[in-house]
């Protein structure tokens, strides 16, 4: 099993690299682009036989604790 | 008084907090981040550097370190702890001070010496700083740019917590003197209790 987390600056934070991409984009004609967001791509295997429940439970609360800061970031967890 | 300077992989202003402490007549050691008391410490300077490579996020790892649960414990009884730049990003990932320190408005790392202005002279921290005096201190941070919500931020002013601003020679708090896009200008800032304050800037680095 494979669990996958999309960590995303809150949209209320400053995304200076996401404005600097979107600016990047439309400086080489790519039209149609209203925001950019960058962040973060965290992918984790978990061991063979992990019951999934518990995964997602334990997981959240990494998530929340360590991988992202919930003051400027949010985060969102799929597990397959 | 005696300083503990905390000392993880990557500090690197470790070796200035210990120099600037015995330059004003203090004693003090250094504590190693695996170390879980802070035997007679009377301040602990959590100081700047690149604390376990910023991996993840600036401060995220050094939190969890051993010697963190003793400097929670230690401020949790009243103990005063001093942040300073990385030890800032430390402080507010363990939640010792609110808000985040993000990367700043421009991208840029900036290593630079700026004005700070003392907003308030209500804390252990600030209290001998001369009314009006401004402060000419060192900046050296790619993320410090101090971010919180406006609950937040509210908060910190209706409670004097914010302790320092950035401000151009003249004193005044402009845009155009804020060197990294935090909110408010704010440079530096202390807990409720007011026994934990974090800044930006390096006051070491100015001694």
């Amino acid at each position: 099993m494979k669990a996958k987390i999309i960590i995303t600056p809150k949209k209320a934070v400053l995304d200076p690299q996401g404005k600097t991409v979107q600016t990047a984009l439309a400086q080489m004609g790519y039209t149609g682009i209203a925001d950019v967001h960058i962040g973060k791509y965290i992918e984790i295997d978990l061991a063979p036989g992990t019951d999934k429940a518990m995964a997602q439970k334990m997981l959240n609360d990494a998530a929340h604790r360590l991988l992202s800061n919930p003051v400027i970031e949010d985060y969102k967890l799929e597990l397959e | 008084m005696n300083f503990a300077v905390l000392q993880f992989p990557a500090s690197n202003c470790d070796q200035d907090a210990v120099h600037a402490a015995r330059l004003l007549g203090h004693s003090a050691r250094l504590v190693w981040h695996k170390d879980a008391a802070l035997g007679d410490a009377d301040i602990v300077i959590v100081p700047g550097g690149f604390s376990y490579g910023d991996y993840l996020r600036c401060g995220a790892i050094a939190r969890f370190s051993p010697v963190m649960q003793a400097v929670k414990q230690f401020a949790d009884n009243g103990g005063l702890v001093l942040g300073i730049r990385n030890g800032f990003q430390v402080l507010t990932e363990a939640g010792l001070l609110r808000g985040a320190l993000i990367r700043n408005r421009d991208l840029q790392f900036h290593c630079e010496f700026i004005h700070l202005k003392t907003a308030t002279t209500k804390s252990p921290f600030s209290r001998r700083i001369p009314a009006g005096k401004l402060l000419r201190v060192p900046i050296a941070h790619g993320e410090g740019c101090y971010f919180a919500d406006a609950d937040t931020l509210a908060a910190l002013e209706r409670n004097d917590q914010i302790l320092w601003q950035y401000c151009d020679a003249a004193g005044n708090v402009t845009d155009s003197a804020n060197p990294n896009g935090a909110l408010q200008n704010i440079a530096g800032i202390c807990n409720e209790r007011r026994n934990v304050a974090g800044l930006m800037p390096h006051p070491e680095r100015a001694c």
